[in-house]
């Protein structure tokens, strides 16, 4: 296992690619220089279409309509936000499976400004009926998330992030995680901010509960702990609310208050590294404490 | 009905069913002779199997006036002729724009202009990497619909990929605002082999289709007069 997402994402599809004659990758001049060996292995499934976002999802659904399961792979924004309409339409409506892998989101390119960032790619993708998202916590989560969009052949979102747990779960699709057990609220963590959302909770009498899988969601699993009356935080590396419908379609049946943590909802405009962003944004550990001890607060 | 007259003459009776608001008279006409050519004489395609892997692809990308394509696909038993009564109304499934999942013989949804040329060139990889090198995918845009950029993409992406099994067709009834000719000196210098052929003509169209460049990927435009269908 290697130590970052992307280096993995690439592993994981070459090796899918080795194994089965029907997997194809499509690429958009991102990552290439991690898919040599693929491009060695199999020329004819491992096309760079070059910088043509909107082909890049076409192509791979062309494949997919040949029966391949197809790896779309570029970074976020020009993944899921430019070609929106080949997502929906080549992919969504056509009832076609494949896995877009994309880098970069939330902030990842910090320096690079608003154009590369893409803090709205999961709710962008939550529009298209049927589509898993997947948000994996580290690379060790990514690879066996990739394997099982593959075997279970769905129209996947899978995001691959620069930030990272420390540990790793023994992830699947549609299941939550109980980390922590408290008392006052459930907090819901998706993805690479687990490790410090639970530095941040320290001392507070909150459940932690951790998911890569944003869709499906385990609904059952969060009704099961969060209880009668409960106060359910969201903890989510995309605009913050974004997992709300899910949370509150999981407690539709019994009184429940909710709060969020995540990006701020509005265009980010400053330059810097992730770790200059996120301390910016609230999302950092002591940002997220501070909002934490605000959910917390009563009235 | 023995002649390709007749058989020709039996499709626009069957066209003459398929009725509605959103039909898309002019659309439909205009793609009539070359759909017939290309399904009666040019694709390999089986109506009894319609998914038949060593079938040819047809994507009808601009989706727009189907009911040509719906009755040539019902002229030649791909579903009952009985469904075009049924066109554009409730519970029926041969709707404005061809839908994969519900007509036989569909194999891709469009409607929205500029999906069908990208994904055809993906279907035309797909083809070449499972080595069905005599496969071809053919996909047929409006001269209007190659205003999308998207299209600029693929037509800029195929010949780089010497994808000489796709081919471009192009129903140029002169309905762009944007003039899109001359069309063999503008695709040809992206690397496209280009022939231009009258689209009412079937001897024209089933020349230019049933022939192909090995090299490149090929494009035929099937010129309507200004003012007709």
């Amino acid at each position: 296992m290697v130590s970052d997402m992307r280096t993995q994402l690439a592993r994981t599809a070459t090796d899918l690619l080795e194994h089965d004659p029907n997997v194809a990758v499509v690429l958009a001049e991102i990552s290439v220089d991690r898919f040599e060996r693929a491009i060695a292995i199999a020329p004819d499934r491992v096309i760079n279409v070059g910088i043509m976002e909107q082909t890049l999802v076409g192509v791979a659904a062309g494949f997919a309509m040949e029966g391949f399961h197809t790896i779309a792979h570029t970074m976020a924004p020009f993944l899921v936000e430019r070609p929106f309409e080949q997502v929906k339409l080549d992919f969504g409506y056509q009832g076609l499976a494949g896995t877009l892998a994309s880098v970069g989101a939330p902030y990842d390119y910090g320096t690079e400004g608003g154009t590369h960032h893409s803090p709205g790619d999961v709710g962008v993708v939550l529009t298209v009926p049927g589509t898993d998202v997947l948000v994996p916590g580290c690379a060790a989560e990514l690879d066996r998330l990739l394997r099982e969009a593959y075997a279970d052949d769905r129209l996947t979102y899978l995001r691959a992030s620069v930030a990272q747990n420390d540990v790793a779960f023994e992830v699947a699709r549609g299941r939550l995680e109980v980390v922590r057990r408290g008392t006052r609220a459930t907090v819901v963590v998706v993805g690479p901010l687990l490790s410090r959302t639970l530095t941040a909770s320290e001392g507070l009498d909150v459940s932690v509960l951790y998911t890569p899988s944003v869709a499906p969601f385990d609904s059952s699993g969060l009704a099961a702990v969060a209880g009668p009356d409960p106060l359910v935080i969201s903890v989510e590396p995309f605009y913050e609310g974004t997992l709300l419908p899910s949370l509150a379609d999981a407690l539709r049946h019994v009184p429940s208050r909710f709060a969020t943590v995540g990006v701020p909802r509005r265009f980010i405009t400053t330059y810097g590294t992730v770790e200059e962003h996120d301390r910016e944004l609230g999302m950092d550990v002591a940002g997220i404490r501070r909002r934490l001890v605000a959910a917390l607060e009563p009235g | 009905m023995d002649t390709v007259t007749d058989r020709i003459a039996h499709v626009r009776e069957l066209l003459a069913l398929a009725t509605g608001d959103e039909k898309h008279e002019e659309s439909s006409t205009s793609t009539l002779d070359v759909t017939w050519v290309l399904y009666d004489e040019v694709l390999r395609v089986d109506p009894a199997n319609p998914m038949w892997e060593e079938r040819d692809r047809f994507i009808l990308s601009k989706g727009h006036g189907p009911a040509a394509y719906y009755s040539i696909l019902a002229a030649q038993g791909f579903f009952p002729e009985s469904w075009l009564p049924g066109f554009l109304t409730w519970g029926n499934a041969l709707g404005s724009h061809p839908d994969r999942l519900q007509v036989p013989g569909v194999e891709a949804s469009t409607g929205s202009l500029g999906h069908g040329l990208p994904m055809a060139v993906g279907v035309a990889l797909a083809l070449r990497a499972k080595g069905q090198t005599e496969r071809r995918a053919v996909v047929l845009c409006g001269d209007a619909e190659l205003n999308e950029g998207t299209n600029w993409e693929a037509i800029l992406l195929a010949p780089h990929l010497k994808l000489s099994n796709l081919t471009l067709l192009v129903i140029d009834n002169h309905s762009s605002s944007i003039p899109m000719g001359p069309w063999e000196p503008r695709l040809g210098s992206f690397g496209w082999d280009v022939v231009v052929v009258d689209g009412h003509d079937q001897d024209q169209l089933y020349d230019a289709l049933s022939s192909r460049s090995h090299e490149r990927p090929n494009a035929v435009i099937a010129d309507i007069p200004e003012g007709e269908w």
